[in-house]
């Protein structure tokens, strides 16, 4: 059963929340990891390794640095589900 | 160059800080406790007791700093954190400030449970922080980077001797130059089946299960071993001018430090305790002090059949007759052994002892042992010359033959 976009962002929004307690409101799409939410590259490793385990995705090193905004990675895990 | 202490800090089995930790010292209440698991069950762990934290850090700390840093970082930062508004969080220029926070093991609940995921889960389950988390300089690292700390982070890897060496190491950083004030202590979070286990097969740990707050009972006849204990305790050492330009308040002096090793054998004491001796002695020569200063000594008395004795004797060895009216306390007969952290926080106790001119008791002791000459603090805590310049030693020695002794003065 694959999530919609709203699942897979709520979800993702949780696992952002619980790793840097950024406020969830401040997660939304147009956000980006770097430059709004100040998430650093390990910290993305981070949120990127239990992304791949909450929705049973595989995101590849060389796909992350693609990943600018929690939109794109909404769109990216969305896509990768079966 | 004087160098004093302005600021403590804990987090132990006594309490979450220093005042209810050292108000449970005072009253001689235990630490120890049954452990809530299923250890003994389930790996066949022999030892169920230890000295377990009496306020868990997450109950203190935000989740991501929890989700980031191994528990003995995180006591690090609560025992730190508490430390620094005590000191009034000194105005000090970051290129100034040192921190020595050290561990004796490191982050061996992260180490542990990184390799579970690789068994379980599989390599690429392996989270990036892992590295930072578990490496023994994690925790001075993480106090470094919270205050800015920027004349150096250091983290003496001593075993049991850490937390001292890592006290001593902050005179000396002083007192060279380096730094106005040092973060300076030591952590430990080792309650886990491994660390439990390796120590049972030493033979190290008491195995009291139908006793714990009655198990870590240092010089007693019936002593069995140690307890472990989990914890930090984190000092603030300042330059005296330092401190006084800023008008703070100062509990104690940091006078001298004595480290040698004994060069004797990886797990015992060398027989004799000459080099724990010879610590004792230089530390007092570094202080400038004599013996006749000393009116109380925390011992290192861990509950071990062999190394309690061998420290007794030194000290009646260092003292001579003067050890009759010292006031001699083990305060792990009611925290457990906190190993890398034991001498930090009992740096804590011995400061305290000088400022409120008390020291504290010694519990379980029924029958002590009769080869014992030493003033022991048993069961009630004791007051100290209440007039007076007094001089305190603080004791702590490790596995592969790690002897530090400080010396502390009342003000």
């Amino acid at each position: 059963m694959a999530l919609s976009e709203n699942e897979v962002l709520e979800g993702l929004a949780e696992i952002v929340v619980d790793e840097t307690g950024i406020d969830a409101a401040e997660v939304t799409a147009e956000k980006s990891f770097t430059d709004d939410l100040d998430i650093d590259s390990l910290s993305m490793m981070t949120i990127v390794t239990l992304a791949e385990e909450k929705f049973d995705v595989r995101i590849p090193d060389e796909d992350v640095k693609n990943l600018i905004t929690v939109g794109d990675a909404v769109t990216y895990i969305t896509g990768a589900q079966d | 160059m004087t160098v004093v202490v302005t600021g403590l800090g804990t987090t132990s089995p006594l309490g979450g800080d220093v005042a209810s930790t050292w108000e449970a010292a005072l009253a001689g209440r235990s630490g120890v406790r049954t452990l809530d698991n299923d250890w003994a069950e389930t790996y066949g762990v022999p030892v169920h007791f230890a000295g377990q934290l009496a306020v868990r850090p997450e109950e203190v700390l935000s989740r991501p700093e929890t989700k980031r840093m191994d528990p003995s970082a995180q006591m690090a930062i609560v025992a730190a954190r508490e430390a620094w508004a005590d000191a009034g969080s000194p105005d000090v220029d970051p290129e100034r400030l040192g921190s020595i926070v050290s561990s004796g093991i490191g982050g061996v609940w992260t180490l542990l449970s990184a390799w579970d995921t690789v068994k379980e889960r599989g390599a690429s389950r392996v989270l990036p922080l892992t590295v930072p988390m578990l490496m023994p300089n994690s925790p001075t690292a993480y106090v470094s980077l919270e205050f800015k700390a920027r004349a150096g982070a250091h983290s003496p890897v001593s075993a049991c001797a850490s937390g001292a060496e890592a006290i001593g190491m902050g005179l000396e950083m002083i007192e060279s130059g380096r730094a106005d004030v040092v973060i300076a202590g030591g952590t430990e979070a080792a309650i886990h089946p491994l660390p439990i286990s390796a120590f049972a097969a030493m033979q190290a740990l008491s195995k009291r299960n139908d006793d714990p707050a009655g198990a870590s009972r240092p010089y007693d006849v019936t002593r069995d071993g140690f307890v472990l204990g989990e914890g930090a305790g984190v000092v603030i050492l300042e330059s005296e001018s330092h401190a006084k330009a800023r008008g703070a308040r100062i509990y104690a002096r940091l006078l001298g430090r004595g480290m040698t090793a004994d060069g004797h054998h990886i797990a015992a004491p060398e027989p004799t305790g000459a080099g724990q001796t010879r610590a004792m002695e230089l530390a007092l020569q570094d202080a400038g002090l004599t013996t006749a200063d000393v009116v109380h000594v925390n011992a290192h008395a861990t509950s071990t059949p062999v190394g309690d004795m061998i420290e007794a004797r030194g000290i009646r060895t260092l003292l001579g007759s003067h050890a009759d009216s010292v006031a001699l306390s083990a305060t792990k007969s009611m925290t457990g052994h906190l190993l890398g952290g034991a001498g930090a926080l009992e740096s804590v106790f011995t400061v305290k002892a000088l400022e409120t001119r008390t020291a504290p008791p010694t519990i379980n002791v029924t029958q002590p042992d009769p080869e014992l000459q030493v003033d022991l603090v048993r069961d009630v805590p004791r007051a100290l010359p209440a007039e007076g310049q007094i001089a305190a030693i603080n004791n702590s020695f490790g596995f592969g033959g790690h002897n530090v002794a400080l010396v502390f003065a009342s003000i």
